[in-house]
């Protein structure tokens, strides 16, 4: 049966094994996980296992999509459910960051001070940690991980918020090409996006080595350690995904996939670009600088 | 539903596929929500299960039955499977069965994804389960200890079930997460044509707010168990003053997620009632406007009032006073939606088919629940109910009514629709009667429990709670076995047969919807060329 | 189809009842006991008025159902009013029911807050005394900050108490009336919550942390409570138990308390060697107040979570190992470090351990020998 004698008005896939072939991915690296997490040997190969059949599940699940998409049986309803689904993705995705953003700023304006005698919960200070001065950089009146020196803002950072901005304006640039029918133009707007991406991939890397290596900071560097990492970590991730991303939609442009009507794909890389550049803005702001 | 249900439209249509790809690999919508209600069902039995196990241990004072740390593990696996295994997912299968009914779509915005939301939840009760039997294999490390609040650090200590239930968690985040997507997809582009927002049925106005709080709160909660997770095995010290860090922030990103959680589960079941009322009083819903504009209210004041389930942690004045204050004034929403269903049902012809017992049974005791929870959000009163049975009390009185029977309501309001037979209006009534009496006798004495001094989550007691606590068992037990009457039910009712009514289109004299138009059962495929709202 | 029958007038009875028998009337077990402090009876006041306002209200909206489920009902041939909605009712009930609604609540904020003003800040008085409350995995330490006397209070076992099991204590929480008493709250492990209804106030015991009440006792008596935050696997079994005494009987307390923490004192730093049977028997007395919620009085332990003593591995084999993990603790489980216990106290737990239960290994260990472990 195929999907467009339903109906002229809408579109309605098949059925389809991907979603299934997910959960048994989802289940498999996640179950390994949590083995791993404990000494369990084989939870190590679990979530290997889980994992490429999980980037499997990608490959094919897109390239369903893609085909249904070239063989035109999507109508712009179709786009704007896709268009819509993308957005509210990508709000759940700003409060999960909400979160950690929230943590930071609950450590920094309230807990912190409360250990360091003031506020609400001053006491605290008084009869248990005397010795204690309130400060940010932080690693508690424990002194976690012993003495370190916290990420300045205008090293790497600097340089990383710099190369973010333009890939930003790299993608748009590419975007521009598409609309204006310039194949050319998409394929060199989205290269140098994610070459961007790429070398500010390698700047992290490079920049965590560096912590762990000469400053002493790291996952157990107190709460600065933590929110630090959680914070970068997290948002190195997500560009990670957005390059790979990038990767595909820039070989689906080079095999000219992408017209001024049916372009969902780069448009949603796009987004979910824009996103992980305004995280990172955020984060230069509040975990390097201020 | 089974497939001879099916049988007679596949003449007309392509009908279902057939065997086991069909379920596997659907992109249906209906068979889709026929899939969640049935895990729901599974789940609310286990969930009972370990339910009348802390009964049964709680029957008599002392230790019985089971050890301390199994009985907080029971109670932690309960909570999570009734509220992430049976009220959500049964809501979600509501919404699944009904929106694209209702809105004259012919299916969900997008299927594939909608099949794999539900697919991810088998997942995570497998993982939900481990998390609980782990602790009983060899070198399986404490059991889960904590209450489903899992509050460091205490959870920190406990061993590696504690993970399970983290990744079990964050699967359950991905499929509410997902589902909600969908659900705002479909109905803000699959809507029929001059449908507009203003004109949609109560029932997607209710899970359009459902679906946008989902989006806001599961993704902090995901953050909050991460941390926990980096806490416990990789040295990160979000929860330990001894870095810097704060217990109770980890109380605050539950809390900002379990508070609007507890609208999450509240939502549709008020959707339901508002169909239900006004078929069975057999005239419009009263304040149509005032109910959409309520529960926008709910849905924002709810996520801004957390802490108030931790007025005892130590927070400032100023802040105990806002929280306070802002609990309160979400009686002023719920109260209005309150009063919008008793101005439905005043005037009208009502008939008490076992939705509408269901409904007007969760009118008052769903109130009761409310105005207790009105007075726990006094603060200084507070300081007495925390973490008292008092507590426990009150929120079976909300999710009871509130969840739970709503959406039984709408299981026997919906069921003729969906299998085309109507179920037993005897056997139901009968069912609604013990099931509520049983209810009642169960959670009414938990509150004097509490105010004479019992704990929550305490496996044994002083014999002074003796007497309330047999009550409280009994009903429990009465309670309990109520529910396989329900199940008998439904069984009976999909299987049909001799002794049951067939249902028409429209399976209730006042019914009035576009669902109510589509054959009863619905063809596999429905409303494939837009009907046109006027 | 009656619908006035057993589940509408069986709660609402009780609940009037609840409200009519309200302040008097604690002996049935069905609310707050009497409170002990002009505080704690501004709260359960506060208490009464919201449970009667949602009496009430909860009465109204039952009249209102049942009147309209008896007369609006179809078998009574009730024609439905198509229009109600319509009326100028149904247009303005949206302001109406609100601002009725926001009247009630400000009622009860209002009331709440004057309340809540007294109870959460505590005075800035010179002369407040002050008390610091620790909560452990599973008993209570009450620091009397001012008196230099410190309390450890553990639950009594089944046979010690009969039928105040799980409400009954072996040392007491002795405080004055007709003072201001600063309760500081704090942790050593996990979560705790401090509660004794009669003193109206609950207040979470968080590790790193430190929270504040207060309360003046106005009235002698033994209040009784429970912790109150899920704590791990005996949090069922963490009773607290306050006396509450004349300012006079306190000052005697107070320095009966010192007395014997002299005498230990110099008990412990004597250079006396202590024979086997003195160990063995003060061993036993110390061994059950604080090891036996884990251990057990049979040294039986409760596996998985608590090893047994008896025939263990470590309490039969080198004595090192077994002062080790006495003074130490074992990271990251129950097993916390007790080298806040004297020289002599130590050294009569472990002789008590290596002897008894059949754990016959004849060994002796003296106060020196501990000394030089730590
Ligand atoms: C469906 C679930 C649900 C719903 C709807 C509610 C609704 C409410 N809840 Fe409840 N609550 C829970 C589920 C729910 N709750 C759960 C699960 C917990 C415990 C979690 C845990 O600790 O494990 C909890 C705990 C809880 C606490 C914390 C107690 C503690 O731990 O100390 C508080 C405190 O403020 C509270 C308050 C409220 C309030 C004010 C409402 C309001 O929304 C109620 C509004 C409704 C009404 C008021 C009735 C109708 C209105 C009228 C008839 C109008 C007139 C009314 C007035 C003028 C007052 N709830
Ligand atoms: C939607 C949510 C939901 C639902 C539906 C229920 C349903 C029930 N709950 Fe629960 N409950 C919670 C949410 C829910 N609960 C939460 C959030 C907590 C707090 C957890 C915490 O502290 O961390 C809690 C805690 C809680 C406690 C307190 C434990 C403690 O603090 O020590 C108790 C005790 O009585 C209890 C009882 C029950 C009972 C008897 C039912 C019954 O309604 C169940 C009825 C259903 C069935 C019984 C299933 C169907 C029938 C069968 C399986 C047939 C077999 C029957 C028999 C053999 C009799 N629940
Ligand atoms: C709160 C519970 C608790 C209390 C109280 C407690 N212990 Fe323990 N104890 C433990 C736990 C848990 C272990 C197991 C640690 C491990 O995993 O090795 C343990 C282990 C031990 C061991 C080693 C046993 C073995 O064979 O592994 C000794 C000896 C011991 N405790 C002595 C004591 C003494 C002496 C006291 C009192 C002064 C005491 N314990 C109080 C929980 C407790
Ligand atoms: Cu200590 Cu519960
Ligand atoms: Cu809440």
């Amino acid at each position: 049966m195929s999907a467009q004698e339903h109906s002229s008005q809408y579109f309605i896939p098949d059925p389809s094994p991907w979603p299934i072939v997910g959960m048994v991915s989802l289940l498999t690296t996640l179950f390994g996980a949590a083995l791993a997490m404990n000494g369990v040997s084989i939870g190590k190969f679990l979530v290997i296992a889980g994992l490429l059949l999980f980037a499997y599940l990608l490959y094919s699940w897109f390239r369903d999509v893609i085909a249904e998409n070239l063989s035109n049986r999507y109508n712009d309803q179709v786009g704007r459910s896709f268009r819509l689904g993308m957005m509210w993705f990508i709000a759940s995705e700003v409060f999960f960051f909400g979160a950690f953003f929230g943590s930071l700023y609950y450590i920094r304006a309230i807990a912190l001070p409360w250990l360091g005698g003031e506020g609400y919960l001053g006491v605290t200070h008084d009869l248990l940690y005397q010795q204690f001065q309130m400060a940010w950089p932080s690693h508690g009146p424990g002194e976690l991980g012993g003495a370190f020196t916290p990420m300045g803002p205008w090293g790497i950072p600097a340089l990383n918020t710099f190369l973010l901005l333009s890939s930003g304006a790299t993608i748009t640039w590419a975007h521009w090409g598409l609309k204006e029918n310039n194949n050319q133009q998409l394929v060199r707007g989205l290269i140098a996006t994610i070459a961007l991406g790429l070398l500010f991939v390698l700047m992290q890397a490079y920049e965590y080595g560096h912590a762990y290596s000469e400053l002493n900071l790291t996952l157990n560097s107190g709460v600065y350690g933590s929110t630090f990492y959680m914070l970068t970590g997290f948002h190195g991730f997500h560009v990670t995904m957005g390059a790979i991303m990038l990767i595909a939609i820039l070989g689906r442009s080079m095999k000219k996939h992408f017209t001024l009507h049916n372009h969902f794909a780069f448009e949603a890389v796009a987004w979910y670009w824009h996103f992980v550049d305004v995280v990172w803005l955020g984060l230069f702001i509040f975990v390097y600088w201020l | 539903m089974s497939t001879t249900t099916m049988t007679h439209d596949e003449a007309h249509h392509h009908g279902a596929p057939t065997g086991w790809k069909r379920w596997l690999y659907s992109t249906n919508h209906k068979d889709i929500g026929t899939l969640y209600l049935l895990f729901a069902l599974v789940m609310l039995f286990l969930g009972g299960a370990s339910a009348m196990m802390i009964r049964a241990e709680l029957f008599m004072p002392g230790i019985q039955l089971i050890d301390p740390d199994l009985y907080n593990n029971l109670v932690t696996n309960h909570a999570l499977l009734m509220i992430f295994g049976a009220v959500m997912p049964a809501a979600a299968g509501l919404a699944n069965w009904m929106i694209p009914l209702m809105i004259g779509a012919p299916d969900m915005a997008l299927p594939r994804m909608n099949n794999l939301s539900f697919w991810i939840l088998p997942a995570a009760a497998t993982m939900l389960i481990l998390s609980f039997v782990v602790p009983f294999f060899p070198g399986g490390g404490t059991q889960i200890n904590t209450g489903w609040t899992i509050y460091p650090p205490l959870s920190v200590q406990v061993g590696m079930s504690m993970d399970f239930l983290i990744f079990a968690i964050h699967l359950l985040g991905v499929s509410s997460v997902l589902a909600s997507i969908n659900i705002i997809v479909t109905l803000l582009n699959m809507r029929a044509p001059g449908m507009t927002l203003m004109k949609m049925p109560m029932f997607c106005w209710t899970w359009l707010v459902t679906a946008f709080l989902l989006i806001l709160v599961v993704p902090v909660l995901a953050g909050g168990v991460t941390m926990l997770l980096f806490d416990r095995h990789f040295g990160t010290s979000f929860f330990d003053a001894a870095g810097g860090g704060d217990p109770v922030l980890f109380q605050h990103l539950f809390w900002f997620f379990g508070h609007p959680e507890v609208y999450i589960l509240l939502l549709p079941s008020i959707g339901v009632l508002s169909h239900v009322i006004p078929t069975f009083a057999r005239k419009p819903l009263f304040g149509y406007r005032s109910m959409v504009g309520a529960m926008l209210a709910v849905a924002t004041i709810g996520m801004v009032v957390w802490a108030h389930h931790q007025y005892t942690i130590g927070m400032s004045l100023g802040a105990v006073t806002y929280f306070m204050v802002g609990t309160i004034l979400i009686s002023i929403p719920v109260g209005l939606m309150v009063f919008n269903f008793i101005a439905t049902m005043w005037r009208g012809a009502m008939t008490f088919e076992t939705p509408m017992l269901f409904a007007v049974g969760i009118i008052l005791m769903f109130t009761f629940g409310g105005l207790s929870g009105v007075m726990l959000a006094v603060v200084p009163a507070d300081m007495q109910y925390h973490d008292s049975m008092f507590v426990v009390a009150h929120f079976h009185y909300v999710l009871m009514p509130g969840a739970v029977f709503g959406l039984f309501a709408g299981v026997f309001y919906w069921l003729p629709k969906w299998t085309g037979n109507m179920y037993d209006e005897r056997l139901g009534k009968l069912f609604f009667w013990i099931n509520v009496i049983g209810f009642n006798i169960t959670f009414f004495p938990q509150h004097f429990l509490g105010l004479a001094g019992m704990p929550r989550r305490i496996i044994d007691y002083n014999v002074m709670f003796t007497e309330f606590n047999v009550l409280s068992s009994i009903g429990a037990m009465i309670f309990g076995l109520s529910h396989l009457l329900f199940l008998y039910i439904v069984i009976q009712t999909i299987r049909g047969g001799k002794s049951l009514k067939r249902s028409g289109a429209k399976s209730w004299e006042g019914a009035k919807g576009l669902e109510w138009e589509v054959d009863s059962p619905p063809a596999f495929h429905t409303w494939e060329t837009a009907p046109q709202i006027k | 189809m009656c619908f006035k029958c057993n589940y509408i007038i069986k709660p609402l009875l009780l609940i009037l009842g609840m409200v009519q028998l309200g302040t008097a009337h604690a002996e049935f077990g069905v609310n707050f006991p009497e409170p002990a402090g002009e505080l704690a009876q501004n709260i359960f006041d506060i208490h009464m008025l919201t449970m009667s306002i949602a009496t009430i209200l909860l009465i109204i909206v039952f009249a209102i159902v049942i009147y309209s489920i008896y007369y609006h009902r179809k078998s009574r041939g009730y024609q439905a009013d198509q229009n109600f909605h319509n009326t100028w009712f149904g247009h303005w009930s949206w302001v109406i029911v609100p601002v009725l609604v926001l009247g009630v609540d400000f009622t009860i904020a209002n009331n709440a807050n004057t309340v809540l003003k007294t109870v959460w800040e505590v005075p800035k008085e010179k002369d407040i005394m002050d008390l610091k409350v620790t909560g452990h995995q599973w008993w209570w330490e009450f620091d009397y900050l001012d008196h230099g006397v410190k309390v450890e209070s553990r639950a009594l076992t089944k046979e010690q108490s009969g039928d105040l099991y799980l409400r009954d204590v072996d040392n007491r929480l002795v405080l004055p009336t007709g003072k201001k008493i600063r309760f500081l709250h704090t942790s050593a492990d996990v979560n705790h919550a401090f509660w004794v209804p009669e003193l109206a106030f609950k207040k979470d015991a968080i590790p790193g942390y430190v929270t504040e009440t207060w309360i003046e006792l106005d009235r002698e008596g033994v209040f009784r409570g429970q912790c109150a935050e899920l704590c791990g696997t005996w949090h069922s079994r963490m009773p607290i138990v306050v006396e509450s005494v004349s300012p006079e009987r306190f000052a005697q307390w107070v320095d009966e308390q010192n007395a014997i923490k002299v005498a230990a004192a110099a008990e412990a730093s004597s250079s006396k060697t202590w024979s086997k049977d003195e160990l063995i028997a003060k061993g036993e007395e110390l061994y059950n107040t604080k090891c036996a919620a884990c251990h057990q009085i049979t040294g039986t332990g409760l596996p998985p979570a608590f090893p047994p003593l008896k025939g263990s591995a470590i309490a039969t084999g080198p004595i090192a190992g077994h002062l080790k993990i006495v003074l130490n603790g074992k990271e990251g489980t129950a097993m916390q470090s007790w080298s806040s216990l004297n020289d002599l106290e130590i050294a009569a737990i472990i002789t008590y351990e290596r002897n008894a239960w059949g754990n016959d290994t004849g060994d002796v260990i003296q106060p020196a020998d501990v000394k030089s472990a730590r």
